[in-house]
């Protein structure tokens, strides 16, 4: 083997390196962005699940968006300045996530980030949104902003979070359905927000969960654990999500046919499934907690008609173009309202660039009730600026030959809980 | 031997003159301190793999129990940095001891898959006491808990450094390794495992050790990356998170101590500008990787030291 003692290094090839390091410096985003105009558009960064488990949901949050920042330009931007959205995505990962905002905070000069449901990249990011003093609007529905563990940047004005959600559908089950409830449920922290929230609820109404039935996040097939569901089950509360939601409801239907518990479900189980799918008929007479009612109602306000118009979702809860997609509706509203509330957050604050994202941040929380209009179209709103959280109507709908029917509409009050934190102490 | 160390010491001035300088935007500033952290996770793997040719496909198991380990000190106990980072190094370090214990009862394939079992029965475990680990959701370190020497390691450029120091600890191990006669024992087994045995070396027992550095040093990577960047959640003990550092070893070359930094610099920004392309940027990812592979089989310094610069460790 030869052995080099000594170095080589000449002066040319010092040179050579001094030029290698002024090249990679000039290479596209190793210098900082300069631009502010007031007449330069609004930039939002849409973290948005493109790939990855939250797939599916992402594709309609993106549509949902891209309906909303066309309103808002048609009827004159804000402030007189057009919305524009720079979409990334996360990946359904926090770690991707995190690395969004940090690409829509240095790179693309964004005024706020919004977007993403999946409450682990929420989590993930939200440090990062905090740090990098970027107005973070999320659309989970997680419980994690008005728990207290984010920070002052993470708002969630759109949509309700599922402790108020689960909490809100005790009382309904009790009276309507049966006192001994089972619950199903996926065995991660989603899941148990509903085990836990729903149980204290409902024992509190004097009903009784008699069983709790945790499936690992890793599993493809059901039929295992449905024998562990206590035969004096009255209720069958039941949740899923991912990509195996199809899979779970149709072994359900297996496994009970027509005769079983009385079921209850979130729509998570079949968001964004056909209902209309073969194997899910058993499921007719069930009833399913919604955020918003997929199927256009009888006394469907003007307001989701407008909504579902722009947004390109038929009357069933399916694209206009393809009967076949059908949507997440029972969550995407909550990136039109989202957006709706950015608008009126800058233009109340009078925002003009990224000095004023604390004006922004203290004009949201100021905001309390926010009424059913095109802005709201989901239902009336009363927002927390303590908790950053939105509280809301929440839908219970029945399914009646293979439709979706609203069935009971509870009050935004059923939804409140104490809080457990006030943002608006945290300096920023 | 002179020019190797003189190469590896330029790359870490180098790191250091780029942030110093002003070099770096504060988008790629907060990129690189992620890479760094991330590389030395890199350099845990290839001591393992690229060194002693062990396979792994658990590693996610090490970089978890040190992201971990730190972390739930810090949210239930209130450790502060310096107790969340001893912890975290006696952790890793003692569930590499025996992880290793078992594993290496077995070669090549099973090894993998042992490794692989292992890891998920921490993922799983992660999921399953989700009422201490807050499951799948994972939880926050805040920012007032994240100071070290009363430097708030939130601050970019403090995160920077403290990203360049780890890499540099791991890296000059990794060198430390690379050059003495331990290392060299390494690689014999490496190459041929029965002729070391034959020779005299306890090959078992090196191949622990080995372990045993690498699960430590991946744990140390994976404290520091909670630490730095104040999110601990079960997606990193998840198996993409084994095979990332396989990827970056790959790319930037088994067996070199540089390979893990170019690999993993390599990969972000592939990723990174792909996507700002088009939104089917795993596409180019995938045929990026095909072309180093089919072209730059052993890595890109791996290439480098094949055929032009023999020296380089």
């Amino acid at each position: 083997m030869k052995k080099n003692s000594k170095s080589n290094l000449s002066r040319r090839k010092l040179m050579k390196s001094i030029a290698a390091v002024g090249s990679i410096s000039a290479m596209p985003g190793f210098v900082n962005y300069s631009q502010a105009s007031s007449s330069a558009p609004i930039r939002i960064g849409f973290q948005v699940h493109r790939t990855g488990i939250g797939a599916a949901y992402g594709r309609w949050y993106d549509r949902t968006t891209q309906a909303a920042v066309k309103i808002i330009n048609d009827s004159g931007g804000i402030n007189g300045r057009p919305l524009e959205i720079i979409s990334e995505d996360d990946g359904t990962d926090p770690k991707r996530g995190a690395e969004a905002l940090e690409k829509f905070a240095n790179q693309h000069n964004c005024d706020v980030a919004f977007g993403t449901l999946f409450s682990h990249v929420v989590i993930g990011s939200a440090p990062r949104a905090g740090e990098l003093k970027l107005p973070y609007f999320v659309v989970s529905e997680g419980h994690h902003v008005a728990s207290g563990m984010l920070n002052r940047y993470t708002l969630q004005p759109g949509i309700t979070d599922v402790k108020s959600q689960v909490q809100a559908m005790a009382p309904f089950v009790k009276d309507n359905l049966g006192k001994k409830v089972t619950m199903v449920y996926p065995d991660f922290a989603f899941g148990h927000d509903h085990r836990d929230y729903f149980s204290a609820a409902f024992e509190s109404q004097g009903g009784e969960i008699i069983a709790k039935v945790p499936i690992p996040p890793t599993e493809s097939s059901f039929s295992k654990y449905f024998p562990k569901i206590p035969r004096d089950t009255e209720v069958l509360y039941h949740v899923m999500v991912g990509p195996a939601v199809l899979t779970f409801v149709k072994e359900l239907g297996e496994f009970y046919g027509s005769k079983g518990p009385k079921l209850f479900g979130f729509i998570d189980s079949v968001e964004a499934v056909d209902l209309n799918t073969p194997g899910l008929e058993f499921l007719d007479g069930s009833y399913f907690w919604e955020g918003n009612p997929r199927y256009a109602q009888d006394n469907q306000t003007v307001h989701d008609q407008f909504y579902r118009t722009a947004v390109g979702v038929d009357k069933n809860g399916a694209s206009v173009s393809d009967p076949k997609d059908v949507s997440t509706y029972a969550h995407m509203f909550g990136c039109w309202e989202t957006l709706h509330i950015i608008k009126k957050g800058m233009e109340v604050s009078g925002y003009s660039d990224v000095k004023d994202r604390s004006k922004l941040i203290e004009a949201v929380e100021s905001m309390n009730n926010m009424p059913l209009s095109q802005a709201h179209p989901q239902g009336a709103k009363i927002f927390n600026g303590k908790t950053h959280q939105t509280f809301g109507h929440q839908y219970i709908t029945k399914m009646t030959n293979g439709k979706l029917v609203l069935a009971h509409t509870t009050s935004i009050e059923d939804t409140f809980y104490p809080d457990e934190v006030d943002y608006t102490k945290q300096s920023f | 031997m002179r020019k190797d160390i003189i190469l590896h010491l330029s790359a870490l001035l180098f790191l250091f003159l780029l942030e110093i300088l002003g070099i770096f935007s504060e988008y790629h500033q907060g990129n690189f301190a992620r890479i760094l952290v991330l590389a030395a996770y890199g350099v845990g793997y290839n001591i393992l793999f690229g060194y002693t040719g062990l396979l792994s496909l658990g590693h996610a198991l090490f970089f978890s129990a040190g992201l971990y380990a730190s972390g739930l000190s810090i949210y239930h106990l209130d450790y502060n940095i310096e107790q969340s980072l001893f912890l975290a190094i006696c952790i890793s370090a003692l569930i590499s001891l025996i992880i290793g214990f078992l594993a290496l009862r077995t070669i090549g394939v099973s090894f993998m898959i042992v490794t692989l079992m292992f890891s998920q029965i921490a993922y799983l475990s992660i999921l399953y006491f989700g009422s201490i680990t807050r499951g799948d959701e994972g939880f926050v370190i805040q920012q007032s808990s994240r100071v070290f020497l009363s430097m708030d390691l939130s601050n970019p450029k403090i995160r920077y450094y403290s990203a360049l120091l780890i890499f540099s600890l791991c890296m000059l191990i990794n060198l430390w390794i690379a050059k003495s006669p331990f290392g060299r024992v390494l690689v014999a087994i490496r190459e041929n495992s029965d002729r070391a045995l034959m020779l005299g070396y306890n090959v078992k027992l090196y191949k622990l050790f080995s372990i045993i550095i690498s699960g430590t040093i991946s744990g140390l990577a994976g404290a520091c990356y909670g630490i730095l960047f104040g999110y601990v959640g079960a997606s990193f003990a998840a198996v993409s998170y084994s095979i990332f550092p396989l990827l970056w070893v790959l790319i930037g070359g088994a067996g070199t101590v540089l390979g893990p930094l170019i690999g993993a610099i390599f990969m972000f920004y592939l990723i990174d500008y792909a996507s700002d392309i088009t939104d089917a940027y795993m596409i180019i990812v995938g045929v990026a990787l095909l072309f180093v592979t089919l072209f730059a089989r052993r890595g890109i310094i791996g290439e480098l030291r094949f055929r032009y610069y023999k020296w380089i460790s």
